[in-house]
């Protein structure tokens, strides 16, 4: 079974990065500086996160602190759902 | 008049005035002033004299900022590259322009590769940042940003201003029918020109607060600086729009006056709960690049019933053509208006006589600032600037389709061309298509434009693949994505066993659902 983490990082090669390696894709780095997320991808991946997690997502909560890098969207379900950890 | 004159004469009428916020960075005018006369310093160092073309390649920040009015003051031409242009098409234009300079963000030399090579006419790479963990890239001729502007460093004399207003400022790229970018030679009697026109309706006085998302490689986002220096005001820079949340806090608490937006902000905007904000500072918002789709107009009034809101249009050629008074926009929201003051328009047939209301043709524009033309593309430059009414003035044939009403406002068509106008931007269906046929795979591909509620227009790809082989959309989005800047990657990728063609062969784009404009 997949972990959090690994569920991420899927969701970002298919809908960010077109099926590419996400080999260099530092878990803090910001999607936002690699030039891989525009407005349409933001939206995308909050369904996604709604949708995946079971979490409803306000529009303060859509932050790049929260939001912009794989690290921070960790800390961000593990405040929003706690039982995501160690999935 | 010379267009760094806008923010040094601002230095000395409001040196501690913030003429810049970006993140936690508050720069007065003073400092700017001082900042891109060090600058400027630094780039004659490195041997950029009059009229030489110095590249910047950055994200919105403050050092794009400081190197516009850097390279200026050098007596140099400064040419804004979309950060997401990708290394081919940055080294395609830094060889056109031969650019003797280029300023670009660490990461973009991580793009570049150390097999990057240049050519003879760059002299210096300066590098702003630094990559994670310290890595460094190695380019050839790289000086690093913090060496060409040391921090802390005093004021300095400015160099001796060498220009007048008919040198060239700007080399704006755009997006050629033919595959390769053009650029639009902008002089400081252009843009000048331009801005002293658009600072007079939009009423912009030394109290406004511009707050811009908008990319400073677009001329609509560039502008915002030059014009926001021109008054005296303040211009509040974001990155981008992609986390609206953040630049809406930020527009509240800085009591922002003015919003430049294109009509993907707008979409955005009407989507977001907004009930909590105080909107009251806001005296205007701008929309050009794509028309306001009307239905938003009303749900935009209700959202910020105390903002005019003008409707515009413009190219890239002559920076802007026409406004709507906010009075009109609910008497006639799909208007553009009309022309900017200093600056008349008309409209011509297919033989260029003047035609009268309600008849459609090509609009011409004639004016202060209309481009000087594209750089070192003479013909291309002549299909575009033809003879005005006197000796030996040109007038801009914009390529775009129009009627006016009978009390002489204007209502776009569409394009004579088949250009792409995607979020504002110009796209040549020739570029993309050129990219696609770099895979191997690909036999046939066409691009065209289709209509989109919120893009203005989509870019549609339509492919056939070799006998044999197998390829999926996200490879063609891939391999879109690594060759070209954001907004020319196509939104809709469809394959066909076949493309239709016309009589003579050639593949019927409109069939394709293709329309021109």
């Amino acid at each position: 079974m997949q972990s959090t983490e690994q569920e991420l990082r899927a969701f970002v090669r298919s809908n960010f990065l077109y099926g590419q390696d996400d080999g260099d894709l530092g878990v803090d780095d910001s999607f936002l500086d690699r030039g891989i997320i525009d407005s349409t991808g933001v939206l995308e991946l909050v369904a996604f996160l709604e949708e995946h997690y079971e979490i409803k997502i306000d529009d303060e909560d859509v932050v790049p602190g929260n939001l912009d890098s794989i690290g921070n969207i960790l800390r961000f379900l593990e405040k929003k759902a706690p039982m995501c950890k160690g999935r | 008049m010379l267009v760094q004159e806008f923010l040094e004469q601002s230095a000395q009428r409001f040196p501690e005035k913030t003429a810049l916020v970006h993140g936690d960075h508050r720069l007065s005018y003073l400092t700017l002033d001082e900042l891109s006369n060090r600058l400027a310093h630094g780039l004659a160092a490195l041997g950029v004299r009059r009229g030489d073309r110095v590249a910047v390649c950055l994200d919105n920040s403050v050092e794009a900022v400081i190197a516009i009015f850097g390279i200026l003051k050098a007596g140099a031409v400064f040419m804004m590259i979309n950060p997401t242009t990708k290394a081919e098409k940055l080294t395609f234009i830094l060889n056109n322009s031969r650019a003797r300079s280029a300023v670009l963000h660490a990461r973009k030399t991580a793009e570049l590769g150390a097999e990057w090579r240049p050519a003879a006419f760059l002299e210096s790479v300066i590098v702003v940042g630094a990559l994670k963990g310290g890595r460094s890239c190695i380019i050839p001729r790289r000086v690093e940003w913090l060496d060409v502007l040391p921090q802390h460093s005093g004021a300095v004399q400015p160099l001796p201003k060498t220009c007048i207003d008919a040198d060239l400022a700007a080399l704006i790229y755009t997006s050629g029918s033919t595959g390769s970018p053009k650029g639009v030679m902008m002089t400081h009697l252009n843009i000048v020109s331009a801005a002293t026109s658009i600072t007079t309706y939009l009423e912009n006085r030394s109290d406004d607060i511009i707050l811009n998302v908008l990319p400073l490689s677009f001329d609509y986002g560039l502008y915002q600086v030059i014009m926001g220096f021109k008054v005296g005001g303040t211009v509040v820079l974001e990155r981008s729009f992609v986390y609206p949340r953040e630049v809406i806090d930020r527009l509240v608490q800085e009591k922002v006056t003015g919003f430049p937006i294109v009509p993907t902000i707008s979409a955005i905007l009407l989507q977001m709960d907004l009930s909590r904000y105080d909107f009251s500072s806001l005296r205007y918002i701008t929309n050009t690049a794509a028309a306001l789709p009307p239905h938003h107009i009303p749900k935009l009034r209700k959202l910020f019933p105390q903002t005019q809101i003008y409707s515009m249009y413009g190219l890239t050629e002559c920076k802007r053509v026409s406004y709507l008074p906010p009075d009109q926009i609910d008497v006639r929201p799909t208007s553009v208006g009309k022309a900017i003051p200093n600056e008349e328009v008309y409209i011509v047939d297919e033989q260029g006589h003047r035609v009268g209301p309600r008849e459609v043709g090509e609009l011409v524009v004639r004016g202060s600032n209309v481009m000087r033309g594209y750089w070192e593309l003479p013909e291309e430059t002549d299909r575009v600037l033809k003879p005005g009414p006197l000796p030996g003035e040109k007038v801009l044939y914009t390529g775009d389709l129009f009627w006016t009403d009978e009390e002489g406002f204007l209502y776009f068509v569409g394009r004579k061309d088949d250009i792409i106008k995607t979020r504002g931007e110009k796209v040549s269906p020739k570029e993309v298509e050129n990219v696609l046929y770099a895979l191997d795979e690909v036999v046939e591909a066409a691009v065209v434009g289709v209509p989109d509620d919120v893009l203005g227009q989509a870019i549609k790809a339509v492919i056939k693949v070799r006998e044999g082989d197998s390829i999926t959309q996200a490879d063609v989005l891939r391999h879109c994505a690594k060759h070209l800047e954001d907004f020319m990657v196509p939104k809709i990728i469809e394959f066909a066993d076949a493309l239709p063609k016309t009589q003579t062969g050639k593949i019927n784009k409109r069939i394709l659902g293709g329309v021109a404009g």
